[in-house]
């Protein structure tokens, strides 16, 4: 596909300015050719998102039913119950990502010392692959039938003297729902994870014993920074993902907790008071812009693990 | 292939008066490892001079990478025993063998610069950060690569990063260098350049060396002595022209250099008859009793004569510079190829008749007919 | 890696081992046991605890409640035109890219990064917002916005896949034998890409048939929307319904996996792997 024609330039010395330009339009039509194999595809993403997008831009500026330009959507979306759902938004995404970045690191080393083809080792991988995709409304149910008033592990729990209700937990508060969180996020973390894992050479680990260092010391110079960056990474991918969730939460609170995710939902459903419309909106924009913002770190991260584990 | 006429016929001596310690003497004794129903090792003995550069070369399976690894105690034996020095080492881990170690490929630590590389077993053996900067600069000005102290690995060329696993190996003053095919996973200008650097430091420290490839132009070039091994045993080990001009088995001989299969028949007086001339057989006699062997012999151990009529046509010739490479096939489908000189090979075209006799009463070695 | 002689890594301690060494090592499994079986049943609980709760008599009724089937089917019928819709777009644009602008791939992987940073929530947000009344009025709208969430997966799949061949190799082969472009692409192309167009199928249906957000914030019944309204009449049978909707999902992947593990090792081409199934759902389902 790369014979093309191009049709003779001028004749002359190379050094001709006409037959020059003549050749640099010729490249410029051909990548404009070129470019227009991508414009299906463009012109759906700019359709799909940076419509939307600029929609949300737009309406969380603007006054409603007016349509002019005000700060007011902002000033409510950072202040009062709007800034306790991002609060609270922010300590469940935290707990929800540090806590899983954790046990799936312990894990996906358990799994990664396991030896190659056992047993073991296969049935864990997929059991999470197959964990990572449970989620959404039928966790929340799950979860419920589990540790809800009248769930069977509550019932387990009660039986030996321990109700969890009467200590304070709450499968519908911040705890019960960062409890459930954690069924999706460890096994994503354990997935993400493990080829970092596999990113470790078995060549520096043995030359560092040779260099003399003992296993302590190997993780200390080598495997934990080397691990690092790939391991934050993971632990920002959980932050987003439990940040951006609405499905679990809503099925499992119904808007009883103040989650930002939440808020915008119901401004969609109407409930919403006068003058306060686009509100929405300017919560939206904020979401974005937390989410952009740790993406972008995700992302920094990511290229140096790649650097290193290449 | 460069046969090193310059090389004594034995080990050398370490060179005296170097600034580290004379090189140790390190003694293999009938190593025997076996993994699942794979015999890696069948009973390796190896002795190694002080100060001497020895190559284990090999084919893929051969056992050659498992020795090393034992000796540098990442994998143990299942019977057999390595001293250094007289000292058995077998108890001693890994981490305590003060052996330098420059792996096949990628063993840089990758978040480190090159300087923190090299000086990372100064690190562990708690030398204080000025001395071991100065060190590790000093060692990798040896090995060329002064301008590099602050890159990464992801920076580096493939010979750089050998070159600075080299130095780090060497910056530990190490009692026995060891290397793993070290320039496999490099093209092939880089490994001729690497080849001699590391020869020259290695000189230069005086540091006992083991070296394992699967590479004989590699091994007979850089090596004071090279091993051959097969099925885990080794089945000569020799100075590089010994091993060309005096191939112990048919194995040894085949594997080094090229070699001509020449049907024969033995006759009784430890004789071969071949291309209707009798020589010496030298080394064993294949056991199946039938007499009907296949001889030996070099292209250039061949005699070649533009004679009409003679026993062979004349297929293909190939320049090699001062000398060239005639193929030849003989009746019974056999095809031989003859070194001679290139200012007279214009004679042998392709397709011309010509006479291939085997000169001199040199002895030959014998093998199984295939 | 080097060590051709030996038979892998860790192997197991010999008999004439040094002590620290084996001492260490066989230390190891105990440790490992506990996180594993820990995990392994804090995974497993909530699902026996489902299973108890709802009873096995209620699966039946799951099938018989109002509003299933239409749920259902509305949700596989999404599914369908989402996935038709994505391989159309996607398919021709990672090839042509591959083959015609090597160097718009950063670009093109930044765009694909996008939806996953803007919330589906937000999204439906901003869509609703632009749309059209008569877009509004159609389920349709939800199958326009899914090959926007399902897009990150879907090139990453085939962009994977197109990254294992050499594609500019074998275009030219083929057409230096006579081909022209449609049977280029026909019977060269798409048969080396069937495990990557096989993961992004798999991963646009499972992500369709579990998106609730987007559905239910646009009013419209799919099926797990269904299973959320209908929770308020009966609890076990609501509980039995989200077995249900999670059994088929996974069943559906490891077929489908195993499918495309059985043609990969026929073909090559790489395996549809559960990681990149795993990464859809940091996003949207949720």
């Amino acid at each position: 596909m790369t014979t093309q024609v191009a049709p003779a330039a001028a004749p002359g010395p190379l050094g001709d300015p006409g037959a020059a330009a003549g050749r640099r339009s010729l490249t410029n039509l051909r990548r404009a050719r070129d470019l227009a194999g991508v414009v299906p595809f463009t012109s759906y993403v700019l359709l799909g998102l940076v419509l939307p997008m600029g929609a949300i831009l737009i309406g969380a500026f603007r006054k409603p039913v007016s349509g002019s330009f005000t700060l007011h959507n902002l000033h409510i979306a950072s202040h009062g119950i709007y800034l306790h759902g991002f609060a609270t938004s922010m300590e469940l995404s935290l707990i929800a990502s540090v806590v899983p970045g954790i046990l799936g690191f312990l894990i996906a080393y358990a799994i990664f010392t396991a030896r190659r083809g056992s047993v073991l080792r296969r049935v864990a991988i997929t059991a999470s692959g197959v964990f990572a995709n449970f989620g959404g409304v039928p966790l929340a149910f799950l979860f419920i039938a589990t540790l809800g008033n009248t769930g069977l592990a509550t019932q387990w729990l009660t039986d030996i003297g321990f109700n969890p209700y009467n200590s304070g937990f709450d499968l519908y508060g911040l705890g019960g729902v960062a409890l459930v969180y954690m069924y999706f996020q460890i096994p994503i973390m354990v997935l993400v994870i493990l080829p970092a894992f596999e990113g470790l050479r078995p060549a520096w680990r043995e030359a560092a014993q040779n260099m003399g260092a003992r296993s302590w010391q190997y993780w200390r110079y080598v495997g934990v920074p080397v691990l690092a960056p790939s391991v934050l990474g993971a632990t920002l991918l959980l932050f987003g993902s439990a940040f951006s969730a609405y499905a679990t939460a809503e099925a499992l609170t119904s808007g009883t907790i103040p989650l930002t995710s939440i808020q915008i939902g119901s401004f969609l459903n109407g409930n919403v008071l006068a003058g306060q419309q686009d509100v929405g909106f300017a919560l939206g924009l904020g979401m974005v812009v937390i989410i952009a913002v740790v993406m972008l770190v995700y992302v920094c991260l990511q290229r140096r693990a790649a650097r290193w584990l290449r | 292939m460069t046969a090193n006429v310059t090389k004594a016929a034995g080990p050398p001596q370490a060179p005296g008066g170097a600034r580290h310690e004379a090189g140790v003497r390190v003694v293999i004794s009938q190593l025997t490892r076996t993994f699942g129903s794979l015999r890696a090792l069948d009973g390796l003995s190896l002795e190694m001079a002080p100060g001497e550069f020895v190559a284990l070369l090999g084919p893929s399976g051969c056992g050659k990478t498992t020795a090393l690894r034992i000796l540098a105690g990442f994998e143990t034996a299942d019977s057999g025993s390595v001293t250094v020095n007289g000292a058995d080492v077998s108890p001693v881990p890994a981490a305590r063998r003060d052996m330098g170690m420059v792996f096949q490929s990628y063993s840089l630590f990758p978040n480190m610069s090159a300087l923190d590389n090299v000086g990372f077993g100064l690190r562990m053996r708690r030398l204080p950060t000025a001395e071991r900067r100065q060190r590790a600069a000093e060692l990798l000005d040896m090995v060329g690569l002064t301008g590099h102290a602050r890159h990464y690995p992801h920076q580096l060329s493939g010979g750089q990063q050998q070159r600075v696993a080299l130095a780090r190996a060497l910056a530990i003053e190490p009692k026995v260098l060891l290397l793993d095919e070290p320039l496999s996973a490099l093209d092939a200008k880089v490994r001729l350049q690497l080849r001699e650097q590391i020869r020259s430091v290695q000189q230069r420290l005086g540091t006992t060396t083991l070296f394992v490839t699967h590479d004989q132009e590699e091994a007979l070039s850089m090596a004071d002595r090279v091993g051959v091994m097969k099925d885990g045993k080794l089945e000569q080990i020799a100075v590089p022209d010994q091993l060309y001009a005096r191939p112990a088995t048919a194995f040894v001989a085949e594997f080094v250099g090229t070699m001509n299969r020449i049907p024969g028949e033995l006759s009784g007086t430890g004789q071969v008859r071949a291309l209707d001339t009798l020589v010496p057989v030298h080394g064993e006699r294949p056991a199946d009793g039938t007499g009907t062997v296949d001889v030996l012999v070099r292209p250039e151990g061949l005699k070649i004569d533009a004679v009409p009529g003679g026993n062979g046509i004349v297929t293909d010739r190939a320049f090699l510079g001062s000398v060239s490479r005639i193929s030849v096939r003989l009746s019974g489908d056999v095809t031989v190829k003859v070194d001679h000189p290139s200012a007279a090979a214009g004679q042998f075209a392709p397709g011309e008749s010509v006479q291939i006799s085997l000169p001199g009463a040199a002895p030959v070695l014998v093998t199984q007919r295939r | 890696m080097a060590a051709v002689t030996d038979a892998g890594p860790a192997s197991p301690p010999a008999r004439v081992a040094s002590a620290p060494a084996a001492r260490r090592r066989r230390s190891l499994p105990v440790w490992r046991w506990i996180i594993l079986l820990g995990a392994g049943i804090y995974f497993l609980i909530p699902l026996y605890a489902a299973l108890r709760f709802s009873g096995f008599g209620t699966f039946g009724q799951v099938f018989s409640q109002t509003g299933f089937s239409d749920a259902l089917i509305l949700s596989v019928k999404l599914a369908l035109v989402t996935t038709v819709l994505t391989l159309v777009l996607m398919v021709p644009t990672t090839i042509y890219v591959h083959l015609r602008l090597p160097r718009i791939r950063p670009l093109l992987e930044s765009i694909t990064i996008l939806p996953i940073v803007i919330p589906p929530v937000v999204l439906i947000l901003g869509v609703l917002d632009v749309s059209p009344p008569s877009l509004k009025g159609t389920p349709y709208l939800l199958a326009l916005v899914y090959v926007i969430l399902a897009m990150p997966f879907a090139y990453r799949s085939l962009d994977a896949g197109l990254r294992s061949l050499d594609l500019k190799t074998l275009v030219d082969a083929s057409n230096s034998l006579g081909a022209g472009w449609p049977v280029t692409l026909w019977r060269v192309i798409l048969p080396n890409l069937r495990t990557a167009v096989l993961s992004a199928t798999v991963l646009t249906v499972a992500l369709v048939l579990g998106e609730f957000t987007m559905a239910s914030l646009d009013q419209y019944q799919t099926f797990p929307v269904w299973i959320v309204n209908f929770d308020q009449t009966s609890g076990p049978v609501s509980v039995a319904a989200s077995l249900f909707a999670l059994f088929v999902t996974w069943i559906f992947l490891l077929a489908i996996t195993m499918m495309g593990g059985r043609t990969a090792r026929r073909i090559g081409g790489g395996q549809v792997d559960l990681v990149s199934v795993a990464h859809q759902e940091t996003g949207d389902s949720r």
